[in-house]
C-alpha cells in the first residue's frame, strides 16, 4: 500500500543562463514502513526530488514544471504554503547532511525538539518538553535531562545528527526523508547513526527515503532502490536484485567503478584497474535527446542517441530505461 | 640512487598551542601528531587512514614542511630536511609534491591552467616560455586532458578534470614523493575511478612513492601497498594491505573495518562491531591508550600505560597491550 | 594596474560583444558607478581647466564687493570683490588634489604595511599596536597639532590627513592577506616551489586590490571633508590658496548679506563627496564577490 506516490515529477530552475532541468520526469511509490533508496551522483536530481516533495525548493527560481506528489490522498504540489507547513515536520520529516546548519545555534536542543512537538500537536509546553526528553532517550543520547538544556555547538557531529533525528521523529511522521544523513560523519559514527535509523524504523514503522551517493549505505539500509541520472530515473529494483543483476549500463558501471572493501582486489601483487565511466555528466541546461547516459555508455547504439528509452518492467519489480538491457545482462553474467 | 626510503618519518610530533584568556596565554596544546614513524620506498603507496581529527592531514602538511614539526625527523631520500629554513627547504621541494583534496580551492581562480601547471617548472628554472608551454601540453596529455586546456581558467573544468590538473602540476617537476591528501573524496564515484586509475598508472610509470591520506577504507584497499591506521595522533596499526584487511590486530582497526558499509546486500546480515561513543577531543585525549574509552577489549592497565607500536609479526606493527610480540591474530575476548 | 577579472569579462569569453554593448552593459548593471563617475568627471574637468574657464581668484575689486550671482559674476563676489566662480573652481583643485593624494599615499603605505603585517607575525604584533594607537587619536586634533608645529601648507595638510587614514588601509589589507594565506592554493603554490616576491605578486596581491580600491575612494571622500574642516578652522591651506574650507570660513561673517559665499562652495563640497562615495559604493558592489552575489 503506497503512502507516497510521485508521478512524472519535473522541477526546473529558471536561471539567467536558461532553464536547468534538475528533475525531469521521476516517478516512484513509497510503501508504508518501507526503506527506499534514491542513489545517484551529484547533480542527478536526487536532493531536488526530496526538496520538491517537501516543497522546499526556492520559490524565486524553481518551478514544479509538471507531475504530482500524492501523500495519503492529498496532492502536495497544489497545497498552500500554510497547509504544507502542517505536513512538514509532522507527517513528512526531513534530515539533512550537515546537522549543524539545520539546527538553530541560539536555541537549546530541548527547545528545538519541544517546539516541533508543540507546534504540530498543541500539547502543553511541559508535555512537549517531556516528549523532547523521551525522544533524546529514544535516539540513544545518554543523560537526556542535562542534554535538553545544551546548545548545538556543545554536541559532537554524531550527537547533532541524533538530535536532528529526534526532531524529525518527534511527531511520529509517516515518512522520513534522509538526504545524505551520514556523509559528513566519520565511519564509526556513520555506523551508529545508520543502525539507529533502522532500529527506529522497525520500532515506529516510519517509511524512509534514503538519499545517498554511497552504494554501501544503500546496500546496508534499503529494501528498494531508485537510480537517478541527469534528472531521470534510469533504474528501479529491490536492493538484492539491483546488486545481483543491474540492468542499466550506468548502474552496472557504478558498481564496477567503486573500489571494493570486501573482495581482495589484488591479483599477483598488481593492483587492478577500476572500471572507469568515461566522460562526465551531461549539462542540464539544454534538452537531452535520447538517453542521457548514451555519450558515456559502452553499449550505446545510434538509436540511444536519438530516442529516449522508456522504463520497462523486467519482472520482480525491476524497471530499467535502456534499449540494450539484454547486452548489459550478458556482460554482467 | 641510494637505498634509503624516498620518505621517512621518525617520531614526528606536531603540537598546536591553544591560547585562551585575555592575554592569550598558552593554556595547552592539541597533540595533532604524537610520535608517528613510517617509511615509504620508491614505487610504494603508504595509506594513512583514520577519522577526522586523527592527525593524518597534519602529518601530510608537516612532511611537506608547510607547517613546522614540533619534534621528530623527516628524511627525503635519507637526507634530513626537518630543520631546514624555508629558503633551504626550497631546494628539496622538487622531490616532494602534493595533490590536494579540494580541486576547487587549491588552484588560484585568477590564473590560467597553463600558468598554474607550469608554475613549478618556472620556479625551479626547468623551463620557461615556449619550452614551458610544450612541457605543460605534454603533462596535460599525460593526465588525459587536451593541451588547449592551458589557455582556460580552472573554473571552466569539472571536479575530476581539476584533480587531473592538480596531478599534472605535481608531476611537472618529476618528484620522488607525492603526498595525496584525500585526492578523490570530493569526487563522484564514476570520476573517482578515473583519478585512482591515473594515480596508479603514474606510480607504475615513474616509480613514485605515495603518501596517500584518506578516510575511505575501500579506496585505501585499492591503491595502497601498506596501510597505517591513525587514531588521535598516533599510529595504532601498520602493516601490508592484505594482512590489515584479513587479520586486523588492533581493536580500532577491527571496528573501522566492520563499520564501513559494504556495497553488497547479501552481506548486510553479518553483525558488525559498533564502537560506542565519539572520538575524544585531540586537545584532551584520554591517558594511556587513546582508544580505551571506546574499546570493548580494554584492560585496567590500558587506562594508564601507553602501548608502544611494536612489530608483533613480520612487518605487522600494532600498538595494543593485548597484542604482545608473537601474538596470534585470533579475535580478542571482550572484557566484561 | 592589474586587471581584476570580473563577471562581465568571464561572461564575454565566448563571443565578443559590440562596442556599444561593451559601453552600455556595465552602465546598466552599475548605475551608481556610472553616476559617480560622470559627476566626478565634470568636477575634475572644471578643476583642471579652472584657469581658462575663470579669472584670477585672488584679484580684488573693491567696487564689486559682495555682489549676488549675476551674468558677470556667476557665483557672485566676496567681501573683497573677488570672483566666487573663480574661487570655487580653484577651490575644487585643492579638494581634489588633497583627496586623491591622500587616498593614493594611504593606499600605497597601507598596502605595504598590511602585506608585511600579514606576512611577518612578529612585525604584525608591533605595527598593529602602533596602528591601534594612531586610530585612538581624533584625526582632526592630530592634524591641528601637526600643523601648528609647522608652517601651514598643502603638503603638511596632506601628511596630517594621511597619518590617521593609514591604519584603516592596513587593517583591510592585512585581513585579506591573512585570509588568502590560509587558502589551499597558497599552500599548493608553496609546495610547487613558489616563494618570496612571486608568491606575493601573483597569488596574494591581486586579491587585495579590490578592497583597496574601495577603501581608497572612502578615504578620498573623508580627506576632502577633513581638509575643508581644517581650512575652515584656519589650520588648513593658507589663505592665498582658495579652498572650499577657507572660502566658507571667510564668508561666515557675511552670511546674511551674501549667503552665496557659503552655499555655493558648500554645495560643491557635498556634490564631490557624494560623487566619490557613489563611485566607492558601486565599486564595492562590483568588486566584492560576497556582496555582489547577494544581488
Amino acid at each position: 500500500m503506497s503512502i507516497l506516490t510521485v508521478r512524472d515529477l519535473a522541477t526546473h530552475f529558471h536561471t539567467r543562463d536558461g532553464i536547468i532541468r534538475a528533475v525531469d520526469g521521476v516517478s516512484f511509490d513509497l510503501a508504508a514502513g518501507e526503506t527506499l533508496g534514491i542513489v545517484g551522483e551529484s547533480g542527478c536530481g536526487k536532493s531536488v526530488t526530496a526538496l520538491t516533495i517537501m516543497r522546499l525548493i526556492p520559490p524565486e527560481t524553481a518551478r514544479i514544471a509538471r507531475g504530482s506528489v500524492e501523500f495519503e490522498g492529498r496532492e502536495l504540489t497544489r497545497l498552500s504554503e500554510e497547509q504544507m507547513r502542517e505536513i512538514r515536520g509532522k507527517s513528512i520529516s526531513m534530515i539533512f547532511q550537515e546537522p549543524m546548519t539545520s539546527l538553530n545555534p541560539v536555541l537549546t536542543v530541548g527547545t528545538q525538539i519541544a517546539e516541533n512537538v508543540w507546534r504540530h500537536t498543541g500539547v502543553s509546553k511541559q508535555q512537549a518538553r517531556e516528549r523532547a526528553q523521551a525522544m533524546l532517550d529514544l535516539v540513544g543520547i545518554a543523560d537526556s535531562r542535562r542534554r535538553l538544556d545544551e546548545y548545538p555547538h556543545q554536541l559532537s557531529g554524531g550527537m547533532r545528527q541524533r538530535v536532528m533525528i529526534a526532531i524529525a521523529l518527534s511527531c511520529d511522521p509517516r515518512v522520513l526523508i534522509a538526504d545524505e544523513p551520514t556523509t559528513a560523519l566519520d565511519v564509526t559514527i556513520q555506523a551508529q547513526i545508520l543502525d539507529l535509523m533502522l532500529e527506529l524504523k522497525e520500532k515506529l514503522g516510519t517509511a524512509i527515503i534514503m538519499i545517498t551517493h554511497d552504494l554501501g549505505v544503500v546496500a546496508e539500509t534499503t529494501q528498494r532502490v531508485v537510480v537517478m541520472y541527469a534528472g531521470r530515473k534510469v533504474e528501479e529494483a529491490p536492493v538484492e536484485e539491483l546488486f545481483a543483476r543491474p540492468l542499466h549500463p550506468y548502474t552496472h558501471g557504478l558498481m564496477r567503478a567503486i573500489p571494493r572493501l570486501d573482495a581482495d582486489a589484488e591479483t599477483a601483487g598488481r593492483r587492478p584497474r577500476l572500471k572507469e565511466i568515461p566522460g562526465m555528466v551531461p549539462r542540464l541546461d539544454r534538452p537531452i535527446a535520447g538517453c542521457p547516459f548514451a555519450p558515456r555508455c559502452d553499449f550505446a547504439t545510434e538509436r540511444c542517441r536519438v530516442e529516449a528509452p522508456p522504463l520497462e518492467d523486467h519482472g520482480k519489480g525491476h524497471l530499467a530505461a535502456c534499449w540494450e538491457t539484454a547486452r548489459v545482462q550478458a556482460v554482467a553474467a | 640512487m641510494s637505498d634509503a626510503p624516498s620518505l621517512e618519518v621518525r617520531n614526528l610530533v606536531k603540537h598546536f598551542p591553544i591560547h585562551s584568556g585575555l592575554l592569550q596565554r598558552r593554556t595547552g596544546a592539541v597533540k595533532a601528531v604524537d610520535g608517528v614513524s613510517f617509511a615509504i620506498r620508491r614505487g610504494e603507496t603508504l595509506g594513512l587512514v583514520g577519522e577526522s581529527g586523527c592527525g593524518k592531514s597534519t602529518v601530510g602538511k608537516t612532511v611537506l614542511k608547510l607547517i613546522e614539526p614540533t619534534s621528530g625527523q623527516i628524511l627525503l631520500d635519507g637526507e634530513d630536511v626537518t630543520h631546514l629554513s624555508p629558503g633551504r627547504m626550497w631546494h628539496h621541494r622538487r622531490r616532494i609534491q602534493t595533490v590536494f583534496q579540494d580541486p576547487y580551492s587549491s588552484m588560484n581562480p585568477r590564473l590560467k591552467v597553463g600558468t598554474i601547471v607550469g608554475e613549478p617548472l618556472e620556479n625551479f628554472g626547468i623551463a620557461s616560455g615556449r619550452d614551458k608551454d610544450e612541457r605543460v601540453a605534454k603533462l596535460l596529455e599525460r593526465v588525459g586532458m587536451r593541451p588547449d586546456a592551458m589557455n582556460r581558467f580552472t573554473h571552466e573544468f569539472s571536479g575530476g578534470q581539476r584533480q587531473r590538473l592538480g596531478i599534472a602540476k605535481a608531476l611537472a617537476v618529476n618528484p620522488d614523493v607525492i603526498v595525496a591528501d584525500e585526492p578523490v573524496s570530493a569526487l563522484d564515484v564514476s570520476v573517482q575511478a578515473q583519478v585512482l586509475n591515473l594515480l596508479i598508472d603514474l606510480q607504475d610509470e615513474y616509480k613514485l612513492a605515495y603518501l596517500f591520506i584518506s578516510h575511505d577504507l575501500a579506496v585505501m584497499r585499492h591503491i595502497s601497498h601498506r596501510i597505517a591506521v591513525m587514531y588521535l595522533g598516533r599510529i595504532v596499526e601498520l602493516t601490508d594491505k592484505r594482512t590489515l584487511f584479513s587479520m586486523p590486530m588492533h581493536p580500532y582497526t577491527e571496528a573501522l573495518l566492520s563499520a564501513a558499509p559494504v556495497p553488497d546486500p547479501s552481506k548486510k546480515k553479518a553483525r558488525r562491531i559498533i564502537v560506542q561513543g565519539d572520538v575524544p577531543s585531540p586537545a584532551k585525549p584520554p591517558p594511556g591508550c587513546h582508544f580505551h574509552t571506546r574499546c570493548p577489549y580494554a584492560l585496567p592497565k590500558c587506562k594508564v600505560e601507553v602501548p608502544p607500536l611494536i612489530e608483533v609479526a613480520q612487518g605487522h606493527h600494532v600498538a595494543c597491550l593485548r597484542r604482545p610480540v608473537g601474538a596470534s591474530p585470533e579475535p580478542l575476548t571482550p572484557t566484561a | 594596474m592589474v586587471a581584476v577579472p570580473s563577471d562581465a569579462a568571464l561572461d564575454a569569453t565566448n563571443d565578443t560583444p559590440s562596442l556599444a554593448q561593451r559601453i552600455w552593459t556595465p552602465i546598466r548593471r552599475n548605475p551608481t558607478i556610472f553616476a559617480g563617475a560622470v559627476l566626478l568627471t565634470i568636477l575634475v574637468s572644471l578643476a583642471v581647466f579652472a584657469p581658462w574657464l575663470s579669472v584670477d581668484p585672488l584679484k580684488q575689486n573693491t567696487i564689486n564687493r559682495l555682489r549676488p550671482p549675476s551674468e558677470k559674476f556667476w557665483f557672485g563676489t566676496d567681501q573683497f570683490g573677488r570672483d566666487n566662480f573663480a574661487r570655487t573652481l580653484h577651490g575644487a583643485r585643492v579638494s581634489l588634489v588633497v583627496g586623491i593624494t591622500v587616498a593614493a599615499i594611504s593606499a600605497v603605505l597601507g598596502l605595504a604595511l598590511g602585506i608585511l603585517c600579514g606576512y611577518f607575525r612578529r612585525l604584525d604584533a608591533v605595527v598593529m599596536r602602533v596602528m591601534d594607537g594612531i586610530m585612538a587619536i581624533p584625526s582632526i586634533l592630530l592634524a591641528i597639532a601637526l600643523i601648528t608645529l609647522t608652517r601651514p601648507g598643502l603638503f603638511i595638510v596632506v601628511v596630517a590627513i594621511v597619518i590617521p587614514e593609514v591604519p584603516r588601509v592596513v587593517r583591510v589589507v592585512r585581513a585579506v592577506v591573512l585570509s588568502i594565506r590560509a587558502q589551499p592554493y597558497i599552500e599548493s603554490a608553496i609546495a610547487g616551489g613558489t616563494r618570496g616576491l612571486k608568491l606575493m605578486v601573483r597569488h596574494i596581491l591581486p586579491n587585495t586590490l579590490a578592497p583597496l580600491i574601495v577603501q581608497a575612494t572612502y578615504i578620498c571622500a573623508a580627506a576632502m571633508l577633513i581638509e575643508a574642516g581644517l581650512s575652515f578652522l584656519g589650520a588648513g591651506v593658507p589663505l592665498e590658496i582658495p579652498s572650499w574650507g577657507n572660502i566658507i570660513a571667510q564668508g561666515r561673517s557675511f552670511f546674511l548679506r551674501a549667503p552665496w559665499c557659503i552655499f555655493i562652495p558648500g554645495a560643491f563640497l557635498a556634490l564631490t563627496v557624494l560623487a566619490v562615495n557613489l563611485l566607492g559604493d558601486g565599486l564595492r558592489d562590483r568588486l566584492d564577490p560576497r556582496l555582489a552575489r547577494r544581488m
